[in-house]
């Protein structure tokens, strides 16, 4: 998927590893494919989600998906900044 | 460097840490992509968004989604198997203001909980039912369900689910529209993230309704199994998403939310002050006046009542409870109920004790009264030494003596016959049971067989019934001072 790094995202996510079961729904919705499952075990022995690259919209669709209630937070860059960054 | 604010965190309506849980209370007990956390998430937010976590009274089941309340930061009470329709009705209708909202699963609500969901949607209770599908048995270990599909695996089907054995998958949605009564029923799915939406949405819509007041709304929601399905997340959901729908089609199967009106509201209970005159006790409820002799005489009267279904086994036990409350005791009166009622045997427990009462079960009897010689046999053994026996025959069979507890022999059936109604039997039995024991007052007796036989025809006999029976007892010597 092309874009471009040098604007700052649109979106951010906030990912509890600790709280993430590695179940990978979110991985599969997400529609810039920024999420993926780390190499890494968490402590209860899940591969948790990772955002490994650049590019979140903040649409929200990996926090619907997602069965854990506080696994994901997901953040929009603020209107004013988004107005003038894509202007 | 661009400022970013919260577009999606945990809704207000989970607790923050799960204290309820006994370990990793940061996180549910669902299994790795299991749709309980998704759909707890579309009512959390629901909740959220019509801003009424005050009044939600969630009501869970037994499955997985058994432990809801450990997460749901509203009322809670989890109710017994297949019974939460049941238990929602009785909260809506006690607080007409409260949300109540009936989480249930396929095993819950589709096999045991079938009859309460039924009625309580053909009678329109003005609850929510969020119904989870998944078309197996998943907290007991993968055990066919109703809903199991034709063909699936599960361990008691595992040649397939075949409709010559299981009968059909059982399409709730599909059943509940047929009845008059529901406002709102909608099946939806988990099988990706347009359907969660569509999800999000009806779950919105059936909370929605109950707050303007509207009647029965359910959502079916078809939600992915994948420890019991034996599948990975991703591929569990594509099965909801390509192969449940086949049985279980999406969409709408009713809404009348625009043209229904609200469901119209209980009436207030009767004030506290008229509640003696509706149970015809307007004379008042049983007095305490023995509180004094409560202090001083120590009762503890433990009687079993036994014999045919017809001969007035439990209403014998009911005067005589009956009498002790009027007396000022603490009484229990259990019967046994069940196919006894249909001429076989039956028995009754009543304890009457100065002190608060245990356990309302007789299994120490300190005095059986066996209407029939099967109730002898059964419970003659049981009785206390020095306790009383009285038995409804001429003389006690062979086998049947007992040196170490009194005994009162006679034909009552035979003697209520003489005073017209062989029925009255249990009376003259119970008058010569208060004229050996002396345990309670002839007022007190009296009051409670007012308060218990409407019929003045049956008062009169039922009176000279205990005064037979009180003549027999000390005609046989046993007469308390």
């Amino acid at each position: 998927m092309s874009h471009d790094r040098s604007k700052p995202d649109r979106g951010r996510v906030e990912l509890n590893s600790e709280e993430c079961k590695g179940c990978g729904l979110c991985v599969e919705a997400c529609p810039p494919k920024v999420l993926r499952l780390a190499g890494h075990l968490n402590r209860y022995g899940y591969h948790p989600v990772t955002c490994f690259t650049h590019g979140c919209t903040g649409c929200g669709i990996c926090f619907f998906v997602c069965p854990e209630p506080g696994a994901i937070i997901v953040l929009r860059a603020t209107a004013l900044e988004a107005e003038t960054l894509y202007a | 460097m661009a400022s970013y604010t919260v577009a999606y965190e945990k809704s207000k309506s989970f607790f923050e840490a799960y204290e309820r849980k006994a370990e990793l209370q940061h996180q549910t007990h669902y299994c790795p992509g299991c749709g309980h956390g998704i759909v707890h998430k579309l009512i959390a937010n629901a909740i959220d968004e019509l801003g009424i976590q005050d009044r939600t009274i969630l009501i869970t089941p037994v499955g997985c989604s058994v432990f809801a309340y450990y997460y749901f930061d509203t009322g809670n009470i989890q109710s017994a198997h297949g019974r939460a329709a049941a238990v929602a009705t009785a909260v809506k209708r006690a607080r007409p203001d409260s949300i109540v909202l009936s989480y249930q699963g396929d095993g819950d609500l589709a096999a045991i909980g079938s009859a309460e969901i039924l009625h309580a949607a053909n009678r329109g209770e003005g609850i929510t039912v969020i119904f989870i599908n998944n078309a197996i048995y998943g907290m007991t270990g993968g055990q066919v369900a109703p809903t199991t599909l034709l063909g699936q695996k599960t361990t008691t089907t595992p040649f397939g689910r075949s409709e010559w054995n299981e009968g059909y998958p059982l399409k709730v949605a599909e059943l509940l529209a047929s009845l008059e009564a529901p406002v709102y029923i909608e099946r939806v799915g988990l099988g990706n993230n347009k359907q969660i939406m569509q999800a999000g949405r009806a779950v919105r819509r059936a909370i929605e309704n109950q707050v303007r007041g509207l009647g029965f709304s359910l959502v079916e929601v078809l939600s992915p199994c994948p420890t019991i399905w034996k599948l990975d997340p991703v591929d569990a959901q594509r099965r909801v998403r390509e192969e449940m729908p086949k049985t279980f089609p999406l969409g709408v199967f009713r809404d009348r939310t625009k043209e229904a009106a609200a469901r119209p509201r209980p009436p207030a209970p009767p004030p506290i002050a008229e509640i003696p005159r509706i149970l015809s006790v307007a004379n008042g409820l049983p007095r305490t006046k023995a509180e004094s002799q409560r202090s001083t005489i120590q009762v503890d009267l433990r009687v079993k009542i036994a014999g045919f279904g017809g001969q007035g086994v439990l209403m014998l036990g009911e005067v005589l409870a009956e009498a002790g409350l009027d007396a000022g005791l603490e009484v229990s009166w259990l019967p046994s109920y069940g196919p006894e009622m249909r001429s076989g045997t039956s028995n009754c427990h009543v304890r009457l004790a100065s002190r608060p009462i245990d356990s309302p079960l007789v299994s120490r009897p300190n005095a059986l009264l066996a209407l029939n010689e099967p109730s002898l046999d059964k419970f003659l053994t049981s009785v206390e030494a020095g306790g009383w026996v009285l038995y409804n025959g001429a003389a006690l069979p062979d086998g049947c003596a007992r040196a170490d507890v009194h005994t009162i022999s006679e034909n009552f059936t035979q003697l209520a016959d003489e005073l017209g109604d062989s029925r009255a039997g249990n009376m003259v039995m119970l008058g010569a049971l208060l004229e050996a024991t002396g345990m309670l007052s002839g007022d007190s007796i009296r009051t409670a067989l007012e308060r218990l036989v409407k019929s003045q025809r049956w008062l009169e006999i039922d009176r000279q019934a205990l005064g037979r029976g009180r003549e027999v007892a000390r005609r046989g010597g046993f007469h308390a001072s």
